[in-house]
Formats: structure tokens, C-alpha cells, sequence
């Protein structure tokens, strides 16, 4: 069907964002090709040293994983924050990511978690790294015929937390910013592994990489935490909306990047 | 047009529909249910909530094609030989609703929350709402009623 229609037809999963965009006349397939009864495509399993995740598991099926809730509470965290039970109930983590929206959550948690995506088409499948998969404003590298099959995620060692804090006016309402924060410590407390993702702060889901590259390898102090927040304001790129300005989201990000990486250090240590 | 076979409130339907046609619009105007309200189309408000194989959904963001070989329930399935259901009767004794518009909404999210979780504290059922919007009560009283529910189908039918 995708191979046949090409730009006319559009994969539907949730339906969550693709349908209000339909009823805003922003997109107008001519084909809809419903993916909801490919099952297979719905699970939740640790093997071959990732965490992989079907493209079409549910929101809701996220939050209620033991697996994800005991080792990547940070994704059930970030799931959590995601519209509302009736919309999670539908919403794909695949389209999630598909749509290609900077104000969707799971993208920045899986910028932090250096997830990879893999993607089916034709000639077969091809993994991409996350951070080349968003290519601009509701631009991905996937291909009108292709699809988002799976989400790799390494499985991580030493001890390992993380973070999603997300601002928003209301349940239900996209983020005024967002940062996911994922670290491992080792046992002298020094940072062997960090990522940084941010929600809606630029025309894409964006890694902090300087703030990543200042943390690593380092023991996080409190005076880092504080210019690697600077940092992570500072490469931000948000634009103004009804959520606020531009200096107001800055600012916000700045913060709670602190509070998330408090937040991920301390939950690392043992401590919540 | 398409062929769909769907049960509805337990009793099995079959139609012809535009794949395009909306599963609130085919509820309220193919099957004249009008108890599912359409509160903002935009997928905001929850008033438009119906459950899909006993899943909370709002039927404003499905097509009726996907439900096609599923069972939809609505409000006016709630009622089993003329008693009311608990969630019902907990929004009246406790006064959950004041013009009624988002209630049936409010009452089929109720219905999934309180089978996913048969005791839910204040911040439960809050949280568990947060998709459903009342521009009336303030919600004091849907979480009164939803708890009346709650103590009245765990203790086998009494509320005390
Ligand atoms: C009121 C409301 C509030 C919301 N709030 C938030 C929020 O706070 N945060 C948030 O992150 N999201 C939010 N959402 C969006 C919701 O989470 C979306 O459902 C989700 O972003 C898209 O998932 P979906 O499965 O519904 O995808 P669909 O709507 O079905 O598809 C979205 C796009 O992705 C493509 N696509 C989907 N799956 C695949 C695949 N496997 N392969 C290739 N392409 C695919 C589709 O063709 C389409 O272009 C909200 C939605 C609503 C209606
Ligand atoms: S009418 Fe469906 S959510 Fe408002
Ligand atoms: S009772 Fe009026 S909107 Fe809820």
C-alpha cells in the first residue's frame, strides 16, 4: 500500500495526533493504512543487550510495565506526562516519535536514553540513530514507504537513573519545555555515561550535547549541575507561543535541567 | 462505503459507513445514542468518551472503521434491567453533575478507572479524570460520586 500511494497514503497508529490533524485540514491523505492490527508490533522485551519496544505498544501498556518501571522508570515517567488516559489508551510510542512533533515527550527521553530506531521498508531494515532521525520540524528520515518498526535502547550498566521533567499549563497540554536527563555512576560516583534530551525548546528535539560532554566523566557537583543548566538554556532555541516567551522558557529549562540532574544523581545513588 | 459489524451495548449491528465518518458521529447520528456528547471535536474535553473492548477511548479521534468486529459501550448500556449502574447512582446521590453535559463522559472513564482499580484514592481518580472536563461542579462531587461507586461495587453492593 505504501510502496503503491507513496505521499498519498500516511500510516495510521493511535490516530491521536494524525486524526485532529486531518480535522484541521493539515493533513489530507488520500490513503490511510491502518497498522493497528499488526500485534507483533506491540511488545516490551529486554534482548541482546537492548530494551526494545514495539513501535505500536500503547502508552498506557508503558506505564504499566514492571520491566520499564523498575529499570527505565524514566520512560513510564515521561509516558505518564503524555495527554490523558483516554489518549494513551490509543497513542503509539512509534508515532510518538513519527510524528516528528519537537513538542512530543518520548523523543528527549530517547535522545537521553541513545535509543535507536529501526525502521522497515523495502529492501528490508535499517536502525537509525535517534539523533539523526529527526531531521526538522515534523521531518524524520523515514520514507513514505517505510515504517517504524522498533526501539532500541541499550541496556544500561552501573548505576543508572533518570529524570523527565516536563512544564506544562494543564494535563493534557504539551510542554513549555521539557528535559530528560539519563546518567550511570560508577562506584567513586564519577559519570560514565550521560544524555540529555529537550522537548519543545527548538524546531526539533534537541541533545544538549555541551552539557553532556561538560558532565562526563566527571563527579557532578553542584556547581556543574549549575553551568551545565546554563548550557542547556543556552543552546536552546524555543520560540514564543501562548505558553509563554521565549526568555520564560529559557529560563524554566534552565531550571528544571538542574532539577533533573539533582533528580538523576540522587535516584542513581540509591537515595529517590 | 464500507461494511462494519459492531456491538453495541451488547447487541450486534451491521452498517454501511464512509471510512472517513467518525465513531461519535456513527454513535450519535447512525445509531441515534445521543447520550455521547461532542463537547470540542479536538480531542480536549472527554465528553464524546466511550469504551472500546472495555477501553476508555473519545470517539471524536477514531474512525468507526477501526472499531470494526469490536464492542463499543455507551452510556445508555450502563443500565442493566432498569438499575441503575453504581457510577450512575453515585453521581446522583452525591449531586456529581450540575448541567449533566460532560456526565456521560465522566461516568464511561469512571467505569474503566474503577475496574483498572477498584479503590482509588482522591489523586487516583483526579488523575483518572484528567481527560474529562467539567465547566459546572468543580469536581468535588465527581470524586465524591466516583468514591460512592467505588465503596458501593467492593462491598458487594452497600455503601457503607
Ligand atoms: C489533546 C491531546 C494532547 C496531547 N498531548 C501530548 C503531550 O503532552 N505530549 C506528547 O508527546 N503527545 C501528546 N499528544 C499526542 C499523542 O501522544 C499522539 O498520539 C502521538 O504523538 C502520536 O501517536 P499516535 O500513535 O497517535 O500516532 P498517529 O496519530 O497515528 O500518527 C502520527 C504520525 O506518525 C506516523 N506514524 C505513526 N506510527 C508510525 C509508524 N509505526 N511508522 C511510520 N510512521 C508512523 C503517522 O503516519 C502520522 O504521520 C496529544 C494528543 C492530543 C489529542
Ligand atoms: S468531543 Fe471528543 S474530546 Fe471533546
Ligand atoms: S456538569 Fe456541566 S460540564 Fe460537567
Amino acid at each position: 500500500m505504501l510502496q503503491t500511494h507513496g505521499e498519498d497514503a500516511k500510516i495510521l497508529a493511535g490516530g491521536q495526533s494524525l486524526i485532529p490533524m486531518m480535522k484541521l485540514r493539515l493533513a489530507a491523505p488520500k490513503y490511510l493504512v491502518d497498522i493497528n492490527g499488526i500485534s507483533e508490533l506491540e511488545y516490551i522485551r529486554e534482548e541482546d543487550g537492548f530494551l526494545r519496544i514495539g513501535t505500536l505498544t500503547r502508552e498506557v501498556a508503558v506505564e504499566e510495565s514492571e520491566l520499564i518501571k523498575s529499570k527505565y522508570g524514566i520512560i513510564a515517567e515521561t509516558a505518564k506526562t503524555i495527554a490523558d488516559p483516554q489518549i494513551r489508551n490509543l497513542a503509539t510510542v512509534g508515532g510518538n516519535l513519527a510524528h516528528g512533533d519537537p513538542g512530543n515527550d518520548h523523543p528527549a527521553t530517547m535522545i537521553a536514553l541513545k535509543a535507536q530506531v529501526v525502521i522497515a521498508g523495502p529492501e528490508g531494515d535499517r536502525s537509525v540513530d535517534i539523533n539523526d532521525f529527526f531531521e526538522g520540524f515534523f521531518e524524520t528520515s523515514l520514507k513514505p514507504n517505510e515504517i517504524l518498526k522498533e526501539l532500541k535502547i541499550p541496556i544500561p550498566s552501573g548505576k543508572s537513573a533518570g529524570s523527565y521533567i516536563k512544564i506544562k499549563r494543564k494535563i493534557g497540554d504539551f510542554a513549555a519545555a521539557g528535559v530528560a536527563v539519563q546518567l550511570s555512576l560508577d562506584d567513586s560516583g564519577t559519570c560514565r555515561s550521560i544524555g540529555i534530551g529537550l522537548t519543545n525548546v527548538d524546531s526539533v528535539p534537541l541533545r544538549a550535547k555541551r552539557s553532556e560532554d561538560l558532565l562526563l566523566g566527571k563527579q557532578i557537583t553542584d556547581e556543574l549541575i549549575k553551568e551545565a543548566s546554563q548550557l542547556a538554556s543556552d543552546d536552546s532555541n524555543p520560540t514564543e507561543d501562548l505558553r509563554g516567551s521565549e526568555e520564560y522558557k529559557k529560563s524554566i529549562l534552565r531550571v528544571i535541567t538542574g532539577r533533573a540532574l539533582k533528580s538523576a544523581v540522587s535516584r542513581a545513588n540509591g537515595d529517590m | 462505503m464500507t461494511s462494519v459489524t459492531i456491538k453495541v451495548n451488547g447487541a450486534e449491528t451491521t452498517s454501511d459507513v464512509e471510512p472517513r465518518l467518525l465513531l461519535v458521529h456513527y454513535i450519535r447520528e447512525n445509531l441515534n445514542l445521543t447520550g455521547t456528547h461532542i463537547g470540542c471535536e479536538t480531542s480536549h474535553c472527554g465528553a464524546c468518551t466511550v469504551l472500546v473492548d472495555g477501553k476508555s477511548v473519545k470517539s471524536c479521534t477514531m474512525f468507526t472503521v477501526q472499531v470494526d468486529g469490536k464492542e463499543i459501550s455507551t452510556v445508555e448500556g450502563l443500565v442493566t434491567e432498569g438499575a441503575l449502574h453504581p457510577v450512575q447512582e453515585g453521581f446522583t446521590e452525591e449531586h456529581g453533575l450540575q448541567c449533566g453535559f460532560c456526565t456521560p463522559g465522566m461516568m464511561m472513564r469512571s467505569v474503566e478507572l474503577l475496574t483498572l482499580n477498584p479503590k482509588p484514592n482522591e489523586e487516583e481518580i483526579r488523575y483518572g479524570i484528567s481527560g474529562n472536563l467539567c465547566r459546572c461542579t468543580g469536581y468535588v462531587n465527581i470524586v465524591k460520586a466516583i468514591q460512592y461507586a467505588s465503596n458501593k461495587m467492593s462491598n458487594g453492593g452497600t455503601t457503607e
